[in-house]
Formats: structure tokens, C-alpha cells, sequence
């Protein structure tokens, strides 16, 4: 039976600090950018706010460091993994990248499914990184990803399966890290939240922990608006592989998202905002004015995963 | 006759189908054969007369934005590829 180990919770407080000069270190804590300017171009009430985590701050450019510091963190304090052993997962790309940082920081192998159109930027830098690849059927998208992981993690005993989608190291690096940051950087006024769905740690974890310091905040998770889209990073959660962490009765409201909307909210943050951001971040920009317009007042906070730089090949920049 | 590969979550809208014949001088008149026999699939490929930005043809390895675009000729012997972006994780 594959996976017979289960991989349980561990307590945040038992894990071991890092050196403060360390990459691992640098993970979190990231800036909360007040989108004011094109919040007004969006009609946005002036009592209503809408700030942004700005996640490309983590030392391997995406909010993936979070839960890719706490799986291995968590995997090390279980004895999962060991110096010298291999990590694999299946990933989109940030993922991986994050996983790919932290191996080369940490002493470990890390081998990654990833689809064969991941973009050439991606695999360039999980190559540059030393990551070991298994290309996927282009067709079969991140679930064919997921598939060719469960068989090489079946083939590898000896492999630590990081699992990535159903580990509860990764919503728990939200509920440590970023939810408890944005309770203090809006000094606990937050009152909505608004994140998109890929393995929904971000959305899961924040949206618990916010919960548990205030049970009024409402959640509200994003999606793409249909099962063929170009919003890298997030899942169409009614036509995909379900993850294991994944709780569809966390949302008070969920929000579909068409990806020209999103192509068009990147380009206006880019040459209105100065923010040059990635296709989810703009996509969770556009669930997030969405809530914000409705309202007469209240805090709107939502996530930037990542910047631009890895999806320059996208061809709705030169628009 | 040249073959269009389906992505997986398209295979609803073409009868279940991983790949379709179809007929056609160039890769726009492909494209047009697919949609006349799976009219569901226009949609989801199509904005207008435009193909949806996200939406990526490959013909050989090679996108045919690269190409001729839906001009690029096909001998009839080809395999096209409906290729998606890459979702969660």
C-alpha cells in the first residue's frame, strides 16, 4: 500500500529556529501592500480597503516557501526525512522551485513531476537549482503530474513523498505564518479575506486562524470560471483532482474568475501600480475589488503568490 | 486526415475522446472541422473568431503562433495538439 506512513500535524512550537542569516530564515513576513490607487480606479469605496501580501518577497520568488519550509521542517522533525534522502512531489512549477531552494539549502535530492509545458522559465530555474524532472504529458495537465509522482513514489520507498496536496504541513504554514501577519499588519481590523484555490493550503490555513481570532471574518475562495483556463496555479476544483486538505465548506462565497480579466488586472497593475505581478495575484486582485465593491466599509485582504518574471512567455504582456 | 490531440478536461465536450480526425488544408480549417463536429468545444478554444489567449496549438513541438498561425499548412498527415495551461501547485 502506497504511503502506509501517514504524515501527521506537527506542533509549530517544537520546530527548531534557523539561523537568523539562513534563506530559510527569510521566509515570511513579507510586505502588506495597500492597493488604494487602483481601488479607487475601481470605484471602491474610500472607507474600504483592500491590501495585498506581497509573496514574491520569499527568498525563491513565490508564497510556495511557506509550505515547502513547513513540509520539510515537519518531515525532518518525523524522521521522514534525512540528510541524503530525496524529497519528490508533483508541482505547476512554484512548488517545486521552493522545494528545489530549500533542498539545495537543506542537503537534500529533490525530484519533481512537473507537465512539459511548465513554462521555459520554470524549468530553467528548477534546473539551475539542481532539481531532478520527470516531464509529464502536456495533455494530462497537473493531475497527470500528481499520477506520475504516486507511481514513482510506489517505484522509490526510499523516497520521502512530500504529497503536497494532502500534507497538513502546508495549510498549517498558513495558519502559523501568514494569517497571524495579516492580523497584525491590518492591527486586527481585517475583516474579509479572498484567495484563490490551487492545493487551497493558502486559503484553508489563513482562513482557520483568522477564524480563530475573530469568528466574524468572511472567506471567500476564487477559482477559475471554467475546467480549460489560463490562470497557472489554481484549479478548477469541481473537474480536478480533489486534494486531501482541500475543505469546500471553508468558504462563505466562492468567486469564478475569467482569465481575460485576469491577463487585463495584470496589465493594470503593472502600468498603473508599479506592481508587475503573476496571472493568480491578478486574479485574486480581481476576486478581491469584486468583495471590496459591494461594501460600505471594511478591510479586504488577498494574496500576490508571485511576480511576472516567470510568465514573461505569456503573450498577453505585449498587449 | 490529420488527428487533434484533446487535453483531458476538453474530452467532455468531444464524446470522451483523447484524439479526433478531422480534415482541413491548414490548422484553422482543422480547427473549424473539430468545432463543426464537437460545437461544444467552440467555447472553450474561442473568443469571437479569435483563439482564447490562453489557448495553445502545437503542431510538431512547434506553437503556430510561431508558425503561419491558422494559416499554417498541414499535408493531412499531421498531429495537432490542444495543449492547456498548467493548473494548482
Amino acid at each position: 500500500m502506497l504511503q502506509a506512513v501517514q504524515i501527521q500535524p506537527v506542533s509549530f512550537d517544537n520546530l527548531p529556529e534557523f539561523q537568523p542569516d539562513s534563506v530559510e530564515a527569510q521566509v515570511g513576513n513579507t510586505p502588506l501592500l495597500n492597493l488604494r490607487k487602483l481601488a479607487d480606479a475601481a470605484g471602491i469605496a474610500p472607507t474600504v480597503d483592500v491590501y495585498a501580501k506581497a509573496e514574491w518577497f520569499n527568498p525563491s520568488g513565490s508564497v510556495k516557501d511557506r509550505p515547502a519550509l513547513n513540509i520539510i521542517r515537519s518531515a525532518e522533525t518525523l524522521g521522514l526525512l534525512r540528510p541524503g534522502m530525496t524529497l519528490l512531489d508533483s508541482t505547476s512549477g512554484n512548488m517545486g522551485i521552493a522545494y528545489a531552494m530549500l533542498g539545495a539549502a537543506r542537503g537534500y535530492k529533490v525530484a519533481l513531476a512537473l507537465p512539459a509545458n511548465a513554462s521555459a522559465e520554470r524549468i530553467a530555474i528548477l534546473r539551475s537549482y539542481g532539481a531532478e524532472l520527470v516531464l509529464t504529458d502536456p495533455l494530462e495537465g497537473s493531475d497527470g503530474a500528481i499520477i506520475e509522482a504516486r507511481r514513482l513514489a510506489g517505484e522509490n520507498p526510499d523516497y520521502f513523498y512530500a504529497r503536497q496536496y494532502d500534507n497538513p504541513a502546508n495549510w498549517l504554514a498558513h495558519y502559523h505564518t501568514t494569517a497571524p501577519e495579516i492580523w497584525r499588519q491590518t492591527e486586527g481590523r481585517v475583516t474579509h479575506f479572498v484567495a484563490g484555490l490551487g492545493t487551497s493550503g493558502t486559503f484553508t490555513g489563513t482562513t482557520r486562524r483568522l477564524r480563530a481570532f475573530n469568528p466574524g471574518i468572511e472567506a471567500i475562495s476564487m477559482q477559475p470560471d471554467s475546467l480549460f483556463n489560463g490562470l497557472e496555479g489554481l484549479k478548477h476544483m469541481p473537474t480536478a483532482l480533489k486534494p486531501g486538505i482541500y475543505d469546500e465548506f471553508s468558504a462563505d462565497e466562492n468567486i469564478e474568475v475569467r482569465t481575460e480579466d485576469a491577463y487585463q488586472m495584470a496589465l493594470r497593475m503593472a502600468r498603473e501600480a508599479g506592481l508587475f505581478v503573476g496571472v493568480s495575484s491578478a486574479a485574486n486582485v480581481v476576486a478581491a475589488f469584486a468583495v471590496a465593491q459591494r461594501l460600505d466599509d471594511g478591510v479586504v485582504v488577498t494574496v500576490l503568490p508571485d511576480n511576472g518574471f516567470k510568465y514573461l512567455s505569456d503573450r498577453f504582456w505585449k498587449q | 486526415m490529420s488527428i487533434i490531440r484533446i487535453p483531458t478536461p476538453l474530452r467532455q465536450y468531444a464524446g470522451g475522446n483523447a484524439s479526433i480526425d478531422v480534415n482541413g488544408g491548414t490548422v484553422g480549417e482543422a480547427l473549424g472541422d473539430l468545432t463543426t463536429q464537437y460545437p461544444d468545444l467552440r467555447n472553450h478554444l474561442y473568443d469571437g473568431d479569435q483563439l482564447r489567449s490562453f489557448v495553445n496549438i502545437y503542431l510538431n513541438q512547434e506553437d503556430i503562433r510561431y508558425l503561419d498561425g491558422a494559416d499554417t499548412a498541414l499535408q493531412g498527415n499531421e498531429t495537432l495538439l490542444i495543449v492547456p495551461s498548467i493548473a494548482g501547485g
